[in-house]
């Protein structure tokens, strides 16, 4: 392992080299959000300003395409996090017929194109005349994020140590009492990843939203819309803000959870 | 727990879940193959007529951006795998406590709406941008060079967005190596090089494979790059169906493209989940 020191100094560097790559579009928008451009063309710089900041909402539509995917993001996170909890615990906890069915079709939604699971849905709500808007947007979301939610939770519950649950049994905890008082607890790191991960997805999805959303427009979708007119500063505020939280939240549920990563890794 | 709620409780816990993904996954499928075998217009209904021709006019008027997007994806897959499988080797091999950190890292743009770094990448690599102004300036491109609307553009962008899904999958596949079986080769007298390739690599391969399939898919099926950085000789086919079903509103042409797109890259997707099974995507997906 020795003599591949310098073969490692060089792929050090080499990693380093594409996470500067992969971040520099994002220190790019960062920085833009702090420029002084007099109006709406946001390509040059013109000097620092702290301006954007205190106007950030001063664009009603975009305010509301920010409130819409926030809204979107929490309902997915919570409906996902619980069907997708539901899914898996069972796959994680039961040997059952039918589990592989499950299996497979997580597994489509998870590799499926998303132009398709959108265009699908589309041809759905079409067929059936439903108006397209949030809800629909929602629906979506939900259906993508359930298996991720599921998969996240049934690592947990895999690796959950069964004489915990046998000790409340024996002490003579029933089982919904050992359920809510042990299991529960055990597997509710897992239950928030998985919602976090789904608010994650939500939030940030584009393509599915695009095909489900009618006139309504989230966060992705303004943005594109507003693509050829030029992005005004407030996007790059708000994707900012956005990026800042996600990585608040992601970085503090880390730390929380460290002394498990190991045996779950 | 009496005998018979123990065997109904998984299909109880999954009723809810399963029943979200029948209606607005398998149902929503069905509906779109049947659709695209309908004939008829949004004002006046559609009705089933079994037209196998939509599907061959379809794939006729668009072979040319079916057959790009194949060939977009399939280049964007190769350099992803050159550009990814050292990232995941270092970081599996030489990361140390640090692993979760690099990790970390290259999961970071994500925190960045997709639409949002596309466009940055735009501004960046516009024709007197920051990046190609100043190269221009000093003289050292022609005043005609541009790299927008081409493909090397859309590829580029491709890559970019992608290259997480390829590191990870190596990544969790090179993690799983036992140091020992890699000792024992040296032992036995291998080179590193050959440690590298009768060892390592073959272990790494099922990696490799999930990310292909998590990245060629997505990749083949992009609209946002072609549109954001690319032009119209760049069009792909998520292109074409997006405005097939958003403007025309030509929904049997537009299920008959996303059908034969779904059915070309789910040929691989299940030839792929029969013969390693669907446990690393999964797993990779969950991270």
């Amino acid at each position: 392992m020795r003599s591949r020191l310098t073969g490692g100094r060089v792929l050090h560097i080499y990693t380093w080299a594409i996470i500067v790559w992969l971040t520099l579009p994002v220190l790019i928008m960062m920085l833009f959000g702090f420029n002084d451009t007099p109006g709406r063309y946001n390509q040059t710089w013109e000097g620092f300003t702290f301006k954007w900041y205190g106007r950030v909402f001063a664009l009603d539509e975009l305010t509301q395409a920010l409130v819409i995917s926030l809204l979107v993001a929490v309902v997915t996170a919570v409906v996902a996090g619980a069907l997708g909890t539901g899914i898996g615990f069972a796959l994680g906890r039961y040997r059952f017929r039918g589990s592989g069915t499950v299996n497979l079709i997580m597994f489509a939604t998870m590799s499926s194109p998303e132009l398709v699971m959108g265009a699908s849905l589309l041809t759905l709500f079409v067929s059936l005349g439903v108006g397209l808007g949030a809800v629909t947007i929602t629906i979506a979301h939900i259906m993508f994020s359930i298996s991720f939610v599921a998969v996240v939770v049934r690592a947990r519950v895999l690796t959950l140590d069964r004489s915990v649950e046998e000790a409340a049994a024996d002490l003579g905890a029933n089982a919904w009492t050992t359920f809510w008082r042990i299991t529960f607890p055990i597997i509710l790191p897992a239950v928030m990843s998985g919602m976090l991960l789904a608010f994650a997805l939500s939030i940030d999805d584009f393509v599915v939203s695009n095909f489900t959303a009618g006139t309504t427009t989230t966060f992705p979708l303004w943005i594109w819309g507003a693509t050829r007119v030029g992005l005004p500063p407030q996007v790059n505020v708000m994707g900012t803000l956005i990026f800042l939280g996600g990585v608040l939240i992601a970085v503090a549920t880390s730390v929380r959870s460290r002394p498990r990563k190991r045996s779950s890794a | 727990m009496s005998r018979s709620r123990r065997v109904l409780a998984p299909y109880l816990l999954i009723l809810p879940g399963g029943l979200w993904l029948l209606l607005f996954f398998v149902i929503p499928m069905v509906t779109m193959l049947s659709l695209s075998l309908q004939q008829g217009d949004v004002v006046s209904g559609y009705v089933f007529t079994g037209h196998w021709q939509t599907y061959v006019d379809a794939i006729g008027n668009y072979r040319t951006q079916l057959v790009r997007s194949l060939i977009y994806g399939a280049i964007t897959t190769i350099i992803l795998i050159v550009l990814a499988f050292p990232v995941a080797y270092w970081i599996a091999f030489y990361g140390g406590r640090r692993k979760p950190t690099y990790l970390f890292l290259l999961l970071l743009p994500f925190f960045v709406s997709f639409v949002l770094r596309t466009i940055s990448w735009r501004y960046i690599l516009t024709d007197e941008g920051m990046l190609l102004g100043p190269l221009k300036d000093a003289g050292l491109l022609p005043g005609s060079f541009n790299i927008l609307g081409t493909p090397v553009a859309v590829i580029f962008g491709l890559v970019y967005n992608f290259l997480p899904f390829m590191v990870l999958p190596i990544y969790v596949a090179l993690e799983r190596i036992d140091p020992r079986v890699v000792e024992a080769a040296r032992d036995l007298y291998a080179d590193p090089p050959t440690a590298f390739r009768k060892v390592i690599f073959p272990l790494a391969l099922p990696g490799v494979f999930a990310g292909v399939l998590m990245t060629f898919v997505p990749a083949s099926s992009d609209y946002v790059n072609s549109a954001v950085l690319g032009s119209s000789s760049t069009t792909m086919i998520g292109q074409v169906i997006q405005s097939q079903y958003l403007t025309s509103s030509n929904y049997p042409t537009a299920s008959a493209l996303s059908f034969t797109l779904m059915a070309v890259l789910l040929v691989g997707v299940f030839a792929y989940a029969r013969a390693l099974g669907t446990e690393d995507v999964m797993k990779v997906a969950a991270r």
